[in-house]
């Protein structure tokens, strides 16, 4: 293995995850991010959870996020709608840090 | 244990990263009852660093503790680097002084989750108490005073209510004593973990074995207000960049793209080829320093400590945070310790920060954050720094030219006049 630019996904594939299948921490209302102009999600998530999809809309999946609330902070229109750490036990583990 | 008890306990921590942990420490070793709650499987595993740790703030929690501490290398090489395409200015600091015999090094590099988790260890041997993987959700207020918090189904009372839950205090705002994080205060920060042997390393930056560098890179940001870091760990490199958000959105850059990039730079990549990222890492760091430090750290039966309270200093050749964690997690405990009753703690905690130097110290460099400010030093001074060495260097058997003129020629093919770096140079020394 040698050093190369890896996409988001396959950085995150080197962590170590719990993903809780049956609350998201974060929760998105699509109709809100449809009308943001700017966007600011798709470039500041480290995770590139934020994408969007082929009809131009946000999409986002809560599985992969680093916790770091970037989002959070960023979001300016609420269209995050919930943003709360993952429950006990679930989320990333960091096992360097 | 039973998390439902009606036990009353003298300190509740949320949160076991250093600040809550030199807290929990202090605290039990006066035999206080202290339990330290922690979101994470292990102390540490949501936490990032870029990092290191001065040394100074272990030996304020006890002498010698160090020596046995979970650390990586004790850095001995300071060093700048400033990026400019594909060129590169370095500089490096060596100064023996900084560690010589019989005194503890300066600093260390260090890893969160392998450093946490030892600092907590020590906490629980001093007898405080430790859960993890228990997210707390709201605190409890009775007669305006903090007197316990929720998890779950469970209510757990203390006397007083410790936030040490980091830069995304959600304690401090549900205690009303923060707001929303204001987006020009905090940076992103983005790090992978690269693994390399010992001996790799210690070639490929000239060091004897258990030494280490740290590293601040300048023009890796798109000329966005940010910079990037390397710290050689034990077996492994840091490598990360750290962004203003908003400077990413408004020039809609990916800061994973950028950071990707900065991996491929001709002077980083022959430092890390050969070697296997084992993760990849986030988290919000505090820019603004004294300024950003909320105007109440506390209200009766509760304290904010650690990145919590905003106690982060970024001067930008050198970034703390874990030790002004700790010790403000020591000034803390101190005030729990001496208070007479509820309503003392807090001001003697604001006593405490005075006494340790903390609030001091970041009053001091307070400045920085109007230099750090100035838009070009991000993208317009690495490229002149190379520029004026392309010059020096550049032999090709005509006629050089005169270095005056070069460097004139230089500020201007960067869009800078001599004006503007005697303003900065005015503002640096007035601020610093």
């Amino acid at each position: 293995m040698s050093i190369e630019k890896m996409e988001a996904a396959e950085l995150l594939s080197r962590n170590k995850f719990n993903i809780d299948e049956e609350e998201a921490h974060i929760i998105i209302d699509p109709a809100v991010c449809a009308r943001c102009q700017d966007k600011p999600c798709l470039y500041v998530c480290p995770a590139v959870l934020y994408k969007l999809d082929k009809n131009g809309d946000i999409s986002f999946d809560y599985a992969g996020c680093l916790e770091c609330g970037t989002c959070r902070v960023m979001c300016k229109n609420k269209g995050i709608v919930k943003w709360v750490y993952p429950r006990g036990t679930f989320g990333v583990s960091f096992r360097y840090g | 244990m039973n998390l439902s008890s009606e036990d009353k306990f003298d300190a509740i921590i949320i949160g076991a990263g250093p600040a809550g942990s030199a807290c929990a420490y202090t605290l039990a070793k006066e035999g206080r009852s202290v339990l330290m709650i922690e979101r994470g499987d292990t102390p540490g595993s949501k936490n990032v660093t870029g990092g290191r740790l001065y040394t100074y703030a272990l030996e304020l929690l006890e002498p010698g503790l160090f020596s046995e501490a979970a650390l990586e290398r004790k850095v001995t090489h300071e060093q700048i680097m400033m990026l400019s395409g594909d060129r590169s200015v370095s500089i490096d600091y060596h100064n023996p002084a900084y560690n010589a015999a019989g005194q503890p090094p300066m600093s260390y590099t260090v890893l969160r989750a392998v450093f946490d988790e030892w600092l907590a260890g020590k906490a629980e041997e001093m007898g405080a108490m430790l859960v993890c993987s228990i997210k707390v959700d709201d605190l409890i207020e009775q007669d305006g005073k903090i007197v316990g918090v929720i998890a779950g189904e469970d209510e757990m009372y203390a006397e007083v209510v410790i936030a040490a839950d980091g830069v995304n205090s959600i304690m401090a705002q549900k205690a009303g004593l923060i707001s929303d994080i204001k987006k020009e205060t905090v940076g992103v920060g983005v790090k992978e973990i690269i693994e390399l042997p010992s001996k790799t390393i210690e070639e490929r930056f000239h060091l004897p074995a258990g030494e280490g560098a740290a590293r601040m890179l300048l023009g890796c940001t798109a000329g966005i207000h940010g910079g990037g870091f390397l710290y050689t760990n034990q077996d492994s490199i840091s490598l990360g960049a750290v962004f203003m958000p908003e400077g990413a959105a408004e020039k809609k850059k990916s800061v994973h793209e950028m950071f990707q990039e900065l991996k491929m730079h001709p002077a980083i990549y022959p430092l890390i080829t050969g070697g296997q990222t084992v993760e990849y890492s986030a988290h919000l760091v505090g820019e603004a320093g004294f300024r950003g430090i909320p105007q109440k750290l506390y209200r009766e039966g509760f304290l904010m400590v650690g990145d919590a309270a905003g106690f982060v200093i970024n001067t930008g050749y050198s970034i703390r945070g874990i030790d002004l964690a700790i010790v403000s997690g020591i000034a803390a405990a101190r005030a729990v310790i001496s208070a007479a009753d509820s309503t003392a703690v807090g001001p003697a905690y604001m006593k405490e920060l005075e006494n340790l130097q903390l609030l001091p110290t970041m009053k001091a460099v307070d400045g920085y954050f109007d230099v750090l400010e100035t838009k070009w030093l991000y993208d317009k001074v690495p490229n002149l720094a190379n520029d004026v060495f392309d010059s020096l260097f550049t032999v090709t058997g005509a006629v050089p030219q005169k270095l005056s003129k070069t460097v004139t020629g230089a500020l201007k093919a960067n869009d800078l006049s001599v004006w503007q770096l005697i303003k900065l140079g005015i503002k640096g020394v007035r601020s610093l």
